[in-house]
C-alpha cells in the first residue's frame, strides 16, 4: 500500500487530508510539525510527503530541506500545502526541494487528483 | 469522492479559537516589546485560520483573515511599525473573528460586523507607504488569462528541457507527459543527444528533453499549469499551432523527429516508455476541470445540504491531552492486565498455601487501580492559564475605560486543574478581577496622595495545596472599609445592629445576596448581583472564598477549590448504623465526647468549647432522624469540621477508614438535600451520603431557630 506522511500543525487540516487519503485507500501517517515530521519520516519509507509550510518548531521549508538530505527521500515526491498569497513560499519550497504544491483552499477531490498525479 | 467536510468543523473551530487566544496574547505582549517572534506567531495563527476557513468553505472568515494577514505581513516584513492603533485594530479584529466563528459554529449566518473593520484595514493598508502589489501570482494570473483568452489554437507545440537536477525535487517528467495526454492527442519525441555514455551516466540526473505536439483545445494556461511546479527547473517553450499552419508544423516536427531517431539508439527506447504510459488507463479529461478550481461551488452546496440534514451542528466537547499522559495510561493498563492474568491463574487452582501470593497480588491490583485512577484524572487536568489568559486583555480594556493605570501580574499559570472546574471558575474569576480594578484600585490622584505608585497592581496567583488548588487575587488598592460594610449590612437588614462580628465575617458579608458598596453603580461592576453569584458558583464547585483586606494597602481574595469534582478524599464516619462521608479537608480534629466541654447557650443550642471558641454541636443522628438501636450514650466522638470559616462539631459514633470516594450527584438521582453534597458507593456496595459542612451549619441554624421558637 502506498504510504503517505501528512504534516500539518492544524489538526483540522491534517485530519481532512488524512481522512481523504485514507478513504482513497492510502496508508497515512500524521505528524504535527516539522520536527515530528522529520522524525516520523525516518521511521519508515514513505512514498509521498505532504506538508504544511507555516508550522511551529520547524516549518515545512526547513523540513523539506532536511528530508532531501536523507538518502531515502532524495527522489520522493514532497508536496507543500500553501495559500495562494505566499508566492515567495513557493519559491522557497522549490529551492528546498519540494516537488510541488497544493494551493489552499482545496477540496478532497483536488487533493486526491494532485496526489494521484505524483504517485502513479 | 463524497467526503463530508463538516466532520472536520469541530476541530477547526477548536483550533481557531485557540489560535485567536494566541493572537490576543501575543498582541498584548507586542505592546510591551515588539519582537519579531511575536509577530511571526500572530501571523502563523492568522494564516492557519485563513487556510482552514477557506478549505471548510467559511468564505467570510477567510476573506477577513486575508486582510488581517496582509497587515500582519507588512508588520512582519518591518514595513509597518507596531503602534497602539494598529494593535487596537488587530485586537478588534480578533474579537470580530471570534464572534464570526461562534456564529458559524452555532449554524447562524455571519453578520456584517466585520465589513466595517475591513474598511479600516483597507484604509490603513492604503494610507501609508503605497504598498506594492505583493501578490505577484495573482497579478500574473490576470495577465495570463487575458493573454491566452485571445488565441484559439488547435494545439500546442511544447519544448520541454528539464534541468538535470529535476528528479531530485521528486518531479518525474513522465508524470507531466501523462498529464498532458489527458488533454488530447499527444505525440512526443525524446531528444537524447545530451545523454552521456553509459560509463559516465549519472542515474540521478535527467539529460533527456522532449518535443511534444499536443492536439487539444485547452488554453495555454492549462499547459503551463502542468509544468507549474518545475517552471524554475526547466526550459519550457509553448507555441500555438494555428489551424492553417498546423500541417506545416507537422512537417517541421517530423524533421526534428528524423534527427532524433538518427541521433541514438536509446531514443526509440525512450519513446517506447511513453507508449507504455499510453496503455495505462488515462484520466478522463473531466478530471482535469476539477483541478482548475471550478469545482469549488458544487462542494459548497454539498456541505450546506449536509448541514441542513444534521440540523444545527452540535458542539462536541473535546480535550487535548499530552502524548506522555496517554503513554503512561497505556503502561498502566499493561500492568493491570498482567496483574489480572496473574490473579486469574491463581484463582483457577487456588490452595490455602497460595494465600500469600493472593494477598500480594491483590495489593498490586490496588496499586494499579490507584495509579490508573490518578492518571485518568490527570487527563482531565489542564493548566489554569486557559482561564488566566483571557484576563490581560480584559484588564487592558477595562483600565482604559476606568481611566486607571493597572498592571496585571500572573503567577503559577501552569498549575493544573480539572477541566470542569476550569470551565466554571472562569466567570467568577473574571468578576473578581473586574471588582479589583473597579473598586479595589483607587483613582490615580488618590494613589499619589497616599504615597503609592501611580500604576496599580493586580496579582493573580495559583498553586496547589493538599488536594486543593488555591487561587489568589490580590490588589494593592484601598482595601475594604469594614465599618462601611457593617453599616450597610445593618441598613440592608442582613445583620442586627450592635452584634459584634469578627472582621473576617464582616468582610464575607459583601458576598451576601443583594450587597453592593460601590457608591456609583458603574457598568463595570456593582450591579448588586455579582459577589453573591461568585460565592455561590465557587461553593457549587465544592470550594470557598476568603477575603483578607487591609485598609489602605489592599485586598486579597483567596479561592480554594478541589482539584477535581469527580473524586473526593473522604473520611468515613459511623452514626448509629449508618455510614457517612466527610470531606477529609474539612476535618480539623476529633475529640472523645466525654472529655469535651459541652455546655448550652441561650436557645438550648449545645456548644463545645475549643480553645477560646464556642462551636455549635450538631447531632447527626437527630439531624437525619436515625433511629438508634443503642441508646445514645456518653461514648462517642465530636468531629470538629470547618467550612467557609465556620466551625461545627459533629456528634458521631466512630471514625472509620479514610478513602477516596467517587462522587455521585444526589440531585440527578434523587433530589438536592441541604447538608448533603452527594452520595457514593462503598466497597461493600452500600450507598453512603457525603456531608456538606456549610449546608449542615445552615440546617442546624434553622433547626435551632425553630427550637427556639418552640421554647418561646
Amino acid at each position: 500500500m502506498t504510504k503517505i506522511l501528512a504534516v500539518d500543525d492544524s489538526a483540522s487540516m491534517r485530519h481532512m487530508v488524512s481522512f481523504t487519503l485514507k478513504s482513497a485507500g492510502f496508508d497515512v501517517t500524521e505528524a504535527s510539525d516539522g520536527v515530528e515530521g522529520l522524525k516520523t519520516a525516518q521511521t519508515d519509507k514513505f512514498d509521498l510527503v505532504i506538508s504544511d509550510v507555516n508550522m511551529p518548531n520547524m516549518d515545512g521549508i526547513a523540513m523539506i530541506k532536511a528530508l532531501r538530505e536523507l538518502q531515502n527521500y532524495r527522489f520522493t515526491p514532497i508536496l507543500m500545502l500553501t495559500t495562494e498569497s505566499s508566492s515567495d513560499k513557493k519559491q522557497d519550497g522549490r529551492a528546498a526541494g519540494a516537488t510541488g504544491w497544493i494551493v489552499k483552499p482545496f477540496n478532497p477531490d483536488q487533493l486526491l487528483a494532485t496526489v494521484r498525479k505524483v504517485i502513479a | 469522492m463524497e467526503i463530508d467536510l463538516s466532520q472536520f468543523h469541530p476541530v477547526f473551530f477548536e483550533e481557531s479559537f485557540e489560535g485567536l487566544d494566541t493572537m490576543e496574547q501575543e498582541l498584548l505582549a507586542l505592546e510591551e516589546d515588539s519582537d519579531r517572534e511575536n509577530i511571526n506567531t500572530i501571523f502563523r495563527a492568522a494564516h492557519s485560520i485563513k487556510g482552514g476557513s477557506a478549505t471548510f468553505n467559511f468564505k467570510e472568515v477567510a476573506d477577513f483573515t486575508h486582510v488581517l494577514e496582509t497587515l500582519l505581513d507588512e508588520m512582519r516584513e518591518g514595513q509597518r511599525a507596531v503602534s497602539k492603533p494598529v494593535v487596537d485594530l488587530l485586537l478588534r479584529a480578533v474579537d470580530c473573528l471570534r464572534n464570526m466563528l461562534n456564529q458559524l459554529q452555532d449554524g447562524e449566518p455571519v453578520g456584517d460586523a466585520h465589513v466595517e473593520l475591513v474598511e479600516y484595514f483597507n484604509q490603513l493598508l492604503t494610507s501609508q507607504q503605497g504598498s506594492e502589489p505583493e501578490d505577484q501570482d495573482a497579478l500574473a494570473e490576470i495577465v495570463n488569462s487575458s493573454l491566452s483568452g485571445s488565441v484559439s489554437p488547435v494545439g500546442w507545440n511544447i519544448r520541454f528541457e528539464p534541468e538535470p537536477h529535476i528528479l531530485q525535487t521528486g518531479n518525474e517528467p513522465l508524470r507531466m507527459l501523462r498529464e498532458l495526454k489527458t488533454f488530447g492527442q499527444l505525440e512526443s519525441k525524446a531528444n537524447l543527444q545530451k545523454v552521456p555514455d553509459f560509463d559516465e551516466l549519472q542515474p540521478e540526473s535527467c539529460f533527456i528533453s522532449w518535443d511534444l505536439k499536443l492536439d487539444t483545445e485547452v488554453e495555454e494556461s492549462a499547459i503551463s499549469e502542468v509544468f507549474e511546479w518545475v517552471s524554475e527547473d526547466c526550459q519550457l517553450a509553448i507555441s500555438p499551432i494555428a489551424k492553417a499552419d498546423s500541417e506545416q508544423q507537422d512537417l517541421s516536427r517530423s524533421d526534428n523527429g528524423n534527427n532524433a531517431e538518427s541521433g541514438s539508439r536509446d531514443g526509440s527506447q525512450s519513446v517506447d516508455k511513453v507508449e507504455v504510459v499510453k496503455e495505462q488507463p488515462a484520466t478522463p479529461p473531466a478530471k482535469k476541470s476539477e483541478l482548475s478550481g471550478k469545482h469549488v461551488v458544487p462542494v459548497k452546496q454539498k456541505t450546506e445540504s449536509a448541514q441542513e440534514k444534521v440540523g444545527k451542528p452540535t458542539g462536541v466537547a473535546s480535550i487535548r491531552v499530552g502524548i506522555d499522559k496517554v503513554d503512561t495510561l497505556i503502561d498502566l493498563v499493561g500492568e493491570l492486565v498482567i496483574t489480572q492474568s496473574m490473579l486469574s491463574e491463581l484463582g483457577e487452582n487456588f490452595e490455602v498455601s497460595k494465600l500469600k501470593q493472593l494477598i500480594s497480588g491483590l495489593s498490586e491490583l490496588e496499586q494499579n487501580t490507584r495509579e490508573l485512577q490518578e492518571s485518568v484524572m490527570r487527563i482531565r487536568m489542564l493548566p489554569i492559564s486557559f482561564v488566566f489568559n483571557r484576563l490581560p486583555r480584559m484588564v487592558r480594556d477595562l483600565s482604559a475605560q476606568l481611566g486607571k493605570q493597572i498592571d496585571l501580574k500572573i503567577k503559577g499559570e501552569s498549575t493544573e486543574l480539572d477541566k470542569t472546574v476550569m470551565e466554571q471558575i472562569g466567570d467568577p474569576l473574571t468578576h473578581l478581577v473586574r471588582n479589583a480594578l473597579d473598586h479595589g484600585i483607587e483613582p490615580v490622584e488618590q494613589r499619589l496622595a497616599a504615597g503609592k505608585p501611580e500604576v496599580g497592581l493586580v496579582t493573580l496567583n495559583a498553586f496547589h495545596q493538599g488536594g486543593n488548588i488555591v487561587i489568589e487575587i490580590f490588589d494593592d488598592g484601598g482595601g475594604i472599609d469594614t465599618e462601611v460594610i457593617y453599616q450597610k449590612a445593618v441598613d440592608k437588614g442582613l445583620i442586627e445592629d450592635g452584634v459584634e462580628l469578627p472582621e473576617e465575617q464582616i468582610l464575607s458579608l459583601i458576598m451576601e445576596p443583594g450587597f453592593s458598596t460601590a457608591e456609583v453603580v458603574s457598568d463595570v461592576s456593582g450591579r448588586g448581583v455579582g459577589m453573591d453569584v461568585v460565592k455561590r458558583n465557587i461553593n457549587n464547585l465544592g470550594g470557598n472564598v476568603e477575603i483578607q483586606s487591609k485598609r489602605g494597602s489592599g485586598t486579597c481574595f483567596t479561592i480554594r477549590l478541589p482539584l477535581t469534582l469527580a473524586i473526593l478524599d473522604g473520611q468515613l464516619i459511623r452514626v448509629a448504623q449508618e455510614v457517612f462521608v466527610l470531606p477529609l479537608v474539612s476535618i480539623i480534629e476529633s475529640v472523645p465526647l466525654s472529655a469535651a466541654e459541652v455546655s448550652r447557650v441561650a436557645g438550648n443550642m449545645p456548644v463545645f468549647k475549643l480553645a477560646n471558641e464556642y462551636i455549635p454541636i450538631v447531632d447527626l443522628s437527630a439531624e437525619f432522624e436515625i433511629k438508634q438501636s443503642v441508646a445514645n450514650g456518653a461514648d462517642g466522638l465530636l468531629a470538629i469540621v470547618e467550612g467557609e470559616n465556620r466551625k461545627l462539631a459533629l456528634r458521631i459514633d466512630e471514625l472509620l477508614g479514610q478513602q477516596q470516594v467517587v462522587i455521585k450527584s444526589l440531585e440527578s438521582h434523587y433530589k438536592a438535600i441541604q447538608g448533603v453534597s452527594g452520595a457514593t458507593i462503598l466497597g461493600d456496595g452500600k450507598v453512603a451520603l457525603i456531608l456538606d459542612i456549610v449546608g449542615l451549619a445552615k440546617r442546624a441554624a434553622q433547626n435551632s431557630g425553630r427550637q427556639r421558637e418552640r421554647v418561646a
